[in-house]
């Protein structure tokens, strides 16, 4: 029988972590992420899908927190911008090409919008096959959802043509 | 701002779906996407008592294609009609419209969870799916505790975010029917961003006749009018030789049947020759189109 709530307790994994967390039902993912997990790397700017900053993964996938409930990822596996970079298995982290990319090409200025470039640039990366040629439509396609509104972008499809480069040679 | 406190519940199944509608009364709202919904009750434009999500319900993920057209399920998200996508491959061989005004279709983080359904049932004349419903001549399916009715894109469409749908229904697919032989489309929008909403948008299906002259022509706009409509423009251009038909006379056509409201955006003239030349531009494509389809078949 289903049940009609305000309250429930959600099971998700969060950057490879199984957590649990009851929240009232109308809480947005984006503010579970950092009120209710503590994970304030997610930002969240226009809360209504205009401006990107809350982009996180959800089975792989990149969605906008904020149009999404908590309860909706129940069961699901969300990844955050702190689940971005890797173990090196030396009790360090190598951080994710298109993390390497912006520091090296000054991607960011004052780094709100950054996380959710982070997330949508990585998911449409990873996704693609690293040895095509990685056209301007493709990089105008993936930032194009997100705003900046301090370097602009010139710099942004910098660093994305770069974290594809060094993809393509790590290949 | 957040949204303000409702209830919510997630049922496996649609008749679940519906009793849980029943039983809450003209308040509840389903959820499919979001993309949509979310936004409108962050803001507080909408304060539904009960959320009735439909993610959990099977079966509705599904793209039908057969030779009378596409039927999309009510959880089919936008990036399943689009790109190299096994679904967007079959429906476009269909009836190409959908992938192409898909494309137009915000960004790629809100195509993976936003449905191509709730973008209808949505009925926002600014969406890109219910002016191709319409061009295309569609109709929703909508279950209720009584049953399923077939409801044609006219009937369904009331006014700016409202259809015919109220209380225990919800909408499970959209059909929108298949190109007509010898026929070309073509899908065109000006935004301020792309993948924002349209300032004006144009979606046109042109038809030649066997010796590859003007037939039919029909085009639909987005952001001009409170509710999708399907213009015949084929008087303007009717019987001339694909290669040699004045497209901007169809355009000109067009200005004279629209008749669009002004906003922050644009004004209703601006809106007018936004839909001329936008005309123009998706008349010759789709007539190019056509004309190769024309050949081949």
């Amino acid at each position: 029988m289903t049940t009609v709530d305000t309250e429930r307790t959600v099971t998700v994994t969060v950057n490879g972590v199984p957590r649990e967390t009851t929240v009232p039902v109308r809480r947005l993912l984006s503010d579970a992420l950092r009120h209710d997990l503590g994970l304030t790397g997610t930002h969240v700017g226009c809360e209504h899908g205009v401006c990107g900053s809350c982009t996180v993964l959800v089975d792989g996938d990149p969605v906008r927190s904020c149009l999404m409930l908590a309860v909706q990822v129940e069961g699901r596996s969300v990844t955050t911008v702190e689940g971005l970079a890797r173990d090196d298995h030396r009790g360090g982290q190598v951080l994710h090409p298109v993390q390497e990319a912006f520091r090296e090409c000054h991607a960011l200025q004052c780094g709100f919008c950054t996380p959710g470039f982070l997330m949508t640039i990585a998911a449409g990366l990873d996704k693609r096959d690293p040895a095509a040629e990685l056209t301007e439509e493709e990089v105008d396609d993936m930032v194009g959802g997100n705003l900046c509104r301090c370097t602009g972008y010139a710099n942004i499809t910098k660093a994305v043509h770069s974290a594809a480069a060094a993809m393509r040679d790590a290949r | 701002m957040k949204p303000a406190p409702f209830r919510y519940a997630d049922p496996d199944t649609l008749d679940e779906a519906l009793a849980v509608l029943s039983a809450e009364g003209e308040g509840a709202k389903v959820l499919a996407g979001g993309q949509s919904l979310l936004p409108l009750l962050s803001m507080r434009l909408a304060a539904p008592t009960t959320l009735v999500d439909i993610n959990r319900v099977p079966g509705l993920d599904t793209v039908e294609v057969t030779g009378d057209g596409v039927t999309v399920g009510a959880l089919v998200r936008h990036n399943q009609l689009l790109g190299g996508h096994r679904d967007a491959m079959a429906a476009a061989r269909v009836q190409p419209l959908l992938a192409r005004a898909t494309a137009n279709v915000a960004h790629p983080a809100i195509r993976n969870r936003g449905t191509t359904v709730g973008s209808i049932a949505h009925a926002d004349p600014s969406g890109e799916m219910t002016a191709v419903l319409a061009l295309t001549g569609g109709s929703v399916t909508v279950a209720s505790p009584a049953g399923v009715q077939t409801v044609e894109w006219r009937d369904f469409f009331v006014g700016p975010l409202e259809t015919s749908v109220h209380g225990a229904e919800v909408v499970t697919s959209a059909f929108f029917p298949a190109l007509p032989p010898r026929s070309g489309t073509a899908f065109a929008e000006v935004a301020r961003r792309k993948g924002d909403y349209a300032v004006c948008g144009a979606g046109v299906v042109v038809t030649l006749d066997q010796d590859r002259r003007v037939e039919r022509i029909r085009a639909s706009y987005l952001s001009v009018g409170l509710t999708p409509e399907v213009h015949d423009l084929t008087d303007a251009v009717v019987g001339k030789p694909v290669d040699s038909a004045d497209w901007a006379a169809a355009g000109a056509l067009a200005r004279t049947l629209v008749d669009p409201d002004a906003d922050i955006h644009a004004s209703a003239d601006y809106r007018r020759l936004l839909v001329a030349v936008l005309t123009e531009r998706t008349l010759a494509s789709a007539a190019a189109e056509a004309a190769a389809r024309a050949t081949v078949e």
